[in-house]
């Protein structure tokens, strides 16, 4: 039984709408899987079908070798859950929050009070385990329910956007705790917008899009697939778009963005650093007005386009507007 | 470093189920809105009632707060009934109820201690105004043992409803939905018996007065609290009053229970 969640051709439909359109997903024993894809691709939808919260409508769903449908109970014992809102009761303490999951999990009063003390302690919350969680920050309260779904030991923990809504900071202390997680041998399954927190958090990442998987592999692999890194450059004239397109198609195998609205050109590079050195000298060099010149990581858009070729508002079939999404460098400039 | 105890088999049904109903308990205690305006409001409806609409009501052969005061009580389930399809929405909305039906627990203990928790803040409501009904000039005309059987009564009839507003909770998804759709809970108090007599209303609204089930249970309350008079009072012994009010507390219950499970079975 080395597969933790197994899911063939699974569907649901709300409506008229397939929330999940033939999902086929694979999760690993001892891995954490990151469902990536934008809002409505049905990545909630997918994990409260794990969850056993949602009946699917056909396909097959297994989590560790049982059927969600036919025996939701072996399910349930092995699963923790955190959401996207942070389920937890603003009038208890923390402490008694997660002694009550740990009760309503089965355990008795003792090992329920141990398991909580352990887990608070983990979770860099003792301090603050004794007062109410109404007086709790949002990062506490989303760490707090991070906890509440490990309190029963789970083999497979779901978290459904974790970090949505957080401020930076509390983002990467949750981070931190979910990769303390995955150290002691928790699988997890991780739904995300962010390709930087499937990139920081996850062995493997499923790219899912209207109900489907679209791309499956490691960061590393997809990252390959789509460039390392991002150049971007921010001209002050628009008429030295081309231009500048045409300098940065030189540095690297990409092809350049054009974004005319916000006058800014991407390109995915291979080398970083050294790339940026290089489109800085002939910008330089061209005399081509820059307004800021920078390296970051591709954005989910990007590697969306890179992995399927379509830019991410038109995939599928209800071809909504691809206003947001880059025109390729070679188009003609607007007036 | 703490480590984590290995976990305890499965605990029974009814220990989730008390597990459930001591957070509600324990929300309420430590919300002091919830506390101090919510007895407050009762307590001031019940003085105005008593002291301004009282002097122009005419009960008949009964004085007027002694035929208020159990009216008014009998109604707090419906009050109360109100927080608890917000409570139960609210548990929606913010991902309680999912984290409950992931865990390996039996369905029905959720709603179980729902209703154990709020008929437990019923309790604490009847109290309050039971008192305050006294305190006004309200009086036994039985004897004490009838009056306990009357709040008894009560619980029960407040237990019944409580089905209703949870499936009323589960349905509306959201807290301030959930208050709208408990507004039906006007017509079933002010079309009553509880405040004014059904006679002094116009025939089509004494129709439905007559037989809606608040009516029966106020009746069978007050008739417990007035004695050997309640016959003449009320044109029927305490038992006629009784039992139909039972009967329609257990068809609600065993209309508005299998709704509710179902309704949240389905999440």
């Amino acid at each position: 039984m080395d597969r933790t969640i197994e899911a063939t051709g699974v569907t649901k439909r709300f409506g008229k709408t397939a929330a999940l359109d033939g999902l086929d997903l694979v999760a690993e024993r001892g891995q954490v899987t990151a469902v990536l894809g934008p809002n409505g691709a049905g990545k909630t939808t997918f994990v409260r079908g794990v969850a056993t919260l949602l009946r699917m409508d056909g396909g097959t769903l297994l989590v560790g070798g049982h059927d969600v449908r036919r025996e939701p109970d072996a399910v349930r014992a092995m699963i923790g859950l955190a959401g996207q809102f942070a389920a937890v009761e603003p009038a208890m303490t923390g402490r008694e929050n997660l002694e009550m999951v740990a009760r309503l999990f089965g355990q008795a009063r003792r090992p329920a009070k141990a398991n909580s003390a352990a887990v608070l302690e983990r979770m860099g919350l003792t301090e603050a385990a004794d007062r109410l969680v109404r007086t709790y920050s949002g990062g506490m309260r989303r760490k707090l329910d991070l906890g509440a779904s490990l309190v029963g030991s789970p083999r497979l923990l779901l978290l459904d956007e974790p970090t949505t809504g957080l401020d930076p900071r509390s983002r990467i202390e949750l981070w931190d705790a979910i990769r303390a997680l995955v150290e002691r041998g928790t699988d997890v399954l991780l739904t995300t917008q962010y390709l930087d927190e499937a990139d920081h958090l996850a062995n493997r990442i499923v790219i899912i899009d209207h109900g489907r998987a679209v791309a499956a592999g490691t960061p590393a692999e997809l990252k390959q697939r789509a460039g390392k890194s991002v150049i971007e450059v921010h001209v002050r004239d628009r008429g030295d778009l081309p231009r500048v397109a045409a300098i940065l198609a030189r540095l690297d195998h990409g092809t350049p963005q054009v974004e005319e609205s916000t006058r800014r050109v991407s390109v995915a590079v291979e080398a970083g650093a050294g790339s940026l050195r290089e489109a800085f000298q002939a910008l330089d060099a061209a005399g081509a007005e820059v307004d800021d010149l920078s390296l970051r990581p591709p954005t989910l858009d990007e590697v969306f386009l890179a992995l399927t070729g379509v830019p991410l508002d038109a995939a599928g079939d209800d071809g909504a507007s691809p206003a947001t999404a880059g025109t390729p460098a070679n188009a003609p400039p607007a007036a | 470093m703490a480590t984590i105890a290995t976990t305890a088999p499965r605990s029974m049904p009814q220990g989730s189920t008390f597990v459930i109903a001591r957070r509600g308990i324990l929300k309420f205690l430590r919300t002091p809105q919830l506390v101090v305006l919510g007895t407050l409001q009762g307590a001031l409806f019940l003085l105005i009632f008593r002291y301004v609409f009282g002097g122009a009501m005419n009960a008949g052969s009964v004085s007027y707060v002694d035929f208020l005061v159990p009216g008014f009580v009998t109604t707090i389930i419906l009050f109360a009934g109100q927080g608890a399809a917000a409570g139960v929405a609210e548990d929606m909305e913010q991902g309680f109820v999912d984290r409950v039906r992931s865990l390996p627990i039996p369905r029905r203990s959720f709603l179980a201690g729902r209703a154990l928790a709020d008929s437990a803040m019923l309790v604490w409501s009847l109290v309050i105004t039971v008192a305050i009904g006294f305190a006004v000039g309200f009086r036994l005309h039985g004897q004490a043992i009838d009056g306990l059987i009357a709040l008894a009564l009560i619980v029960v009839f407040g237990f019944a409803f409580e089905w209703v507003f949870i499936a009323l909770g589960l349905v509306a998804g959201n807290a301030q939905a959930a208050q709208g759709l408990a507004f039906m809970v006007f017509p079933l108090t002010f079309a009553s018996s509880a405040y004014v007599p059904v006679e002094s209303m116009p025939g089509w609204l004494q129709a439905f007065a007559e037989h809606q089930p608040i009516t029966y249970m106020v009746d069978a309350v007050r008739a417990l609290t007035l004695g050997s008079r309640a016959d003449a009072v009320l044109g029927h012994p305490a038992w006629y009053f009784v039992s139909r009010s039972l009967v329609w507390s257990a068809a609600i219950v065993a209309v508005f229970a299998p709704l509710a499970v179902a309704r949240f079975r389905r999440g």
